[in-house]
C-alpha cells in the first residue's frame, strides 16, 4: 500500500471524528455530558448533503450543517439546562430523534451524488514531493478540523472566556456565586458542540462516502464520545485519539480489500473492539481528569 | 419571571400525568409535521393510534401484532428500568437481545431435527445466557477497571451486529439455503415454533414472559432487599455504600437482569416472529426499550401501559405507510419525540413554577 494514500485517507477518515470529539470536549468541559453526538451528526449529515445537492455547493452544505445541528443540539440545552432533565436520558432522546428525522428527510436524496468537493492546493508546500500529496493536498475540512483543535487549545489555556467555561465544568456551583452565567456558558457551548458535529457528519455524507444513506456515521459519534474520555479532556489527546482511530478504519478497510484470511465481520468489527480496549486501559491508569460537574444538573437556589 | 422551586418529593399526580401529557404533546406536534409532509394530520393520528385496534379491515390482522410487538419492548424495558433505577445506564441491550438470539438460535440448531420439547426451553436458557454473558462484559469492565459502561456496551451492538453478520452468512446458516444467507426457518421445525399459544391473541412464549418479568420486577422492586439496594444506590449511592452494599453486586446484578432478559427477547424473537437468523434480523427493539422504560416511569406496571402504546405507534406506524404513503423514518421520530416530550414535562415532577414579580437584587 502507498504510503502517501495511507496517510492521505487516514487524515480523511480521522475528521469527522476530530470535528465532533473536539466539539464534544469544550461541551463536557463546561460540565455538560451530551450524549446526542450521533444524533447530531446524523443530522448535520443529511442537513449538509440536502442543502449541498439543491445549492451545488458544498461549502454551503457545511455551513447549513453547523447551523441546523446547532439549532437541533438546543432543543438538547433547552431541556437538560432549562427544564434540568436527566443529562444521559436527554442525550440519548437526542440521538434517537436525530436518527428519526435524519432518515425522514434523507429518504428524498436517497441514491444522489454530492458535489466534490474541490481539494486546497496550496501552492508551494503541495509541491514538495512525498509529503504534499500526503499532507498538503486536502480539501478545507480538514484544514479546518486541524485549526479549531489548535483554536480550542488556546481558548480554553489562555483566554478568559476560556477560564470561566472551565470554571463552570469544574463546579457550578462556585462559578454561579462569582457571578458566572453557569446556565448562558453552557448554552453556548452546548451550540458549539453541535455545529462541530454537524460539520463532521457533513463531512462524512459529503466527503468520505459521499453519498446519503440511512445511518450512516454508524457509530462515529459514540467514538467521538470515547475518544473525549480517551484523551483525558485535552485537546491534543482528542487529536491522537481521532487520528488512531482513524488509522485503524483506514487499515482494516485496506485488508478487507486486499482480501485477506481475517473474516470480514472481525475486521469490521475491529475500530469498536480497539475502541473499547482503549477506554479499558485509559480507565485502568486512573487517570481521569473529568471535569467537576460533568454530568451534574444545575439548579441556581438563589 | 418564572421560577422553578425544587419540591422536597417529586409529584405522585405529575409523574403518572407526565406521559400523558407528552402523548398529547407529541400527537400535537406530529400531526403539525404530518400537515408539513402534506399529509392529513387527523387522518394520520387515527390511522396510527385507533386503526390498529378497531379498523374494521385491518384490526382483525393487527391486534395480535400488538402483543407480539409489545412482548420484546417489554421484556428488554423492564430489564434496563432495574439498572436505570441504579444509575446503571445500559444502552447497549440491542446486542443484548442480538447475542442472545445467536446463542439460543445456536444451542437449538446443534440438535437439529431433534424432536422434544425440552430442546425450546433449553434454547431459552442459552438465549438468557447468551444476553447476559454479553452484558457482563460492560459489567466486568466497569467494576474491575472503572470504564464507563454507556460507552461499552454501546460499542458492544456494533460488535454484536457483525457476530450475527457471520452467523446468518456463515457458520449458522441453513446447510440446505442454497447458499443464500439465514439460519435454517424455526417456523418448519414445529418442536422449537415459538407459535400463538392462543391463536389470533399474538400471544406466544416471549409475551407470557415479559408479563411474568413485569410481576417479578414489581416484587423485587417494591418487596424485596436486593430491589431496595438498587433503588438506594440510585438515589443515595453515599448512602447505599454506608449500609454496606456493594457497588460491584448492584451492577453486575443490574446488568445482569437487563442482559437476560433482552437475550431472553431476542430468543423468543427468531424463534417465533422473526423465523430465523437472518442479517437485518435486528429491529432497534434495544433501542426503543430505552423510550419504553422511561414512558413507563420505570415502574413495571407503567412499562406494561407503554410497551403496549409503543407497540401500537410501530404497527399504527406500518398502517398509516401503507394507507397514507407517510415515510417509515417518521415513526421513529414520533417515537424519539415521545421521550422528548417526557423529558421535558418531567420538570414539573420535580419542580414547582412559581411566577414571581421582578426580583429585587
Amino acid at each position: 500500500m502507498d504510503p502517501v494514500l495511507l496517510v492521505a485517507s487516514i487524515m480523511v477518515s480521522a475528521t469527522p471524528i476530530l470535528l465532533a470529539a473536539i466539539g464534544e470536549m469544550v461541551v463536557e468541559k463546561s460540565g455538560v455530558l451530551n450524549l446526542g453526538v450521533e444524533g447530531m451528526m446524523i443530522v448535520g449529515a443529511v442537513m449538509g448533503f440536502a442543502i449541498a445537492v439543491s445549492s451545488g455547493s458544498p461549502v454551503l452544505g457545511f455551513l447549513g450543517a453547523a447551523i441546523a445541528s446547532a439549532v437541533f443540539s438546543l432543543a438538547f440545552g433547552l431541556l437538560t439546562q432549562y427544564l434540568l432533565s436527566n443529562q444521559v436520558a436527554t442525550g440519548l432522546g437526542l440521538t434517537l430523534v436525530g436518527l428519526g428525522l435524519s432518515a425522514l428527510i434523507g429518504s428524498n436524496y436517497e441514491g444522489q451524488r454530492a458535489p466534490s468537493l474541490a481539494k486546497l492546493d496550496i501552492p508551494g508546500l503541495g509541491d514538495i514531493p512525498t509529503l504534499g500529496p500526503m499532507l498538503f493536498a486536502h480539501d478545507f475540512v480538514v484544514y479546518l478540523s486541524l485549526a479549531l483543535v489548535a483554536a480550542v487549545w488556546a481558548f480554553l489555556k489562555y483566554t478568559r472566556a476560556g477560564l470561566i467555561l472551565r470554571a463552570v465544568g469544574e463546579d457550578h456551583e462556585s462559578a454561579h456565586a462569582l457571578g458566572y452565567k453557569v446556565v448562558r456558558v453552557r448554552m453556548m457551548a452546548i451550540a458549539f458542540g453541535g455545529a462541530c458535529a454537524g460539520l463532521g457528519g457533513a463531512y462524512v455524507s459529503l466527503v468520505r462516502v459521499p453519498q446519503w444513506t440511512e445511518g450512516m456515521t454508524a457509530g462515529a459519534g459514540w467514538i467521538a464520545l470515547a475518544i473525549v474520555v480517551f484523551a483525558s479532556w485535552r485537546p491534543l489527546g482528542v487529536l491522537i485519539g481521532a487520528y488512531l482511530f482513524g488509522g485503524v478504519t483506514v487499515i482494516q478497510l485496506n485488508l478487507q480489500a486486499a482480501g485477506t484470511t481475517v473474516p470480514v465481520e472481525l475486521l469490521s468489527m475491529s475500530p469498536y473492539l480497539i475502541t473499547i480496549i482503549v477506554l479499558v486501559i485509559i480507565s485502568a491508569r486512573g487517570a481521569h481528569g473529568a471535569p467537576g460537574s460533568l454530568g451534574r444538573p444545575f439548579h441556581a437556589a438563589s | 419571571m418564572i421560577r422553578l422551586e425544587k419540591r422536597p418529593n417529586p409529584s405522585r399526580l405529575w409523574t403518572a400525568l407526565t406521559p400523558v401529557l407528552a402523548v398529547v404533546l407529541t400527537m400535537l406536534v406530529g400531526g403539525i409535521m404530518f400537515a408539513l409532509l402534506g399529509k392529513p394530520p387527523l387522518e394520520a393520528i387515527r390511522t396510527i393510534f385507533w386503526d390498529p385496534l378497531f379498523h374494521p379491515q385491518f384490526a382483525g390482522y393487527s391486534r395480535p401484532q400488538l402483543l407480539v410487538k409489545a412482548g420484546p419492548l417489554i421484556l428488554i424495558a423492564i430489564g434496563l428500568s432495574v439498572g436505570f433505577r441504579a444509575g446503571i445506564w445500559n444502552i447497549g441491550a440491542e446486542g443484548q437481545y442480538i447475542m442472545g438470539a445467536v446463542c439460543g438460535a445456536a444451542v437449538g440448531l446443534a440438535f437439529y431435527p431433534a424432536d422434544t420439547w425440552l430442546l425450546f426451553p433449553l434454547m431459552a436458557i442459552a438465549g438468557a445466557l447468551g444476553g447476559w454473558a454479553w452484558a457482563m462484559i460492560p459489567a466486568f469492565l466497569k467494576t474491575r477497571f472503572g470504564t464507563n459502561e454507556i460507552l461499552v456496551s454501546l460499542m458492544l451492538v456494533y460488535v454484536a451486529e457483525n457476530i450475527l453478520a457471520s452467523a446468518s452468512a456463515g457458520w449458522l446458516r441453513n446447510p440446505e439455503g442454497m447458499g443464500f444467507p439465514g439460519s435454517r426457518n424455526f417456523k418448519q421445525w414445529a418442536s422449537v415454533y415459538n407459535d400463538e399459544l392462543v391463536i389470533n391473541t399474538g400471544m406466544h412464549w416471549g409475551v407470557v414472559a415479559a408479563f411474568i418479568a413485569v410481576i417479578a420486577a414489581y416484587v423485587l422492586m417494591a418487596r424485596h432487599i436486593q430491589g431496595f439496594n438498587i433503588r438506594l444506590t440510585g438515589e443515595a449511592p453515599r448512602a447505599a455504600r454506608f449500609s454496606g452494599v456493594s457497588p460491584a453486586r448492584i451492577i453486575f446484578l443490574c446488568l445482569g437482569i437487563s442482559g437476560a432478559l433482552a437475550g431472553m427477547a431476542g430468543l423468543f424473537e427468531v424463534t417465533g416472529p422473526a423465523g430465523q437468523i437472518s442479517i437485518d434480523f435486528n429491529s432497534g427493539y434495544g433501542f426503543t426499550a430505552i423510550i419504553v422504560a422511561f414512558l413507563g416511569r420505570l415502574n413495571p406496571f407503567g412499562i406494561l401501559l407503554a410497551g403496549l402504546l409503543m407497540a401500537l405507534t410501530y404497527i399504527g406506524g406500518e398502517l398509516a405507510q401503507l394507507m397514507l404513503g407517510l415515510p417509515g423514518a417518521s415513526i421513529q421520530l414520533f417515537q424519539g419525540m415521545l421521550l422528548f416530550f417526557l423529558l421535558a414535562t418531567d420538570v414539573f415532577t420535580n419542580y414547582r413554577v412559581r411566577l414571581t414579580g421582578r426580583e429585587v437584587a
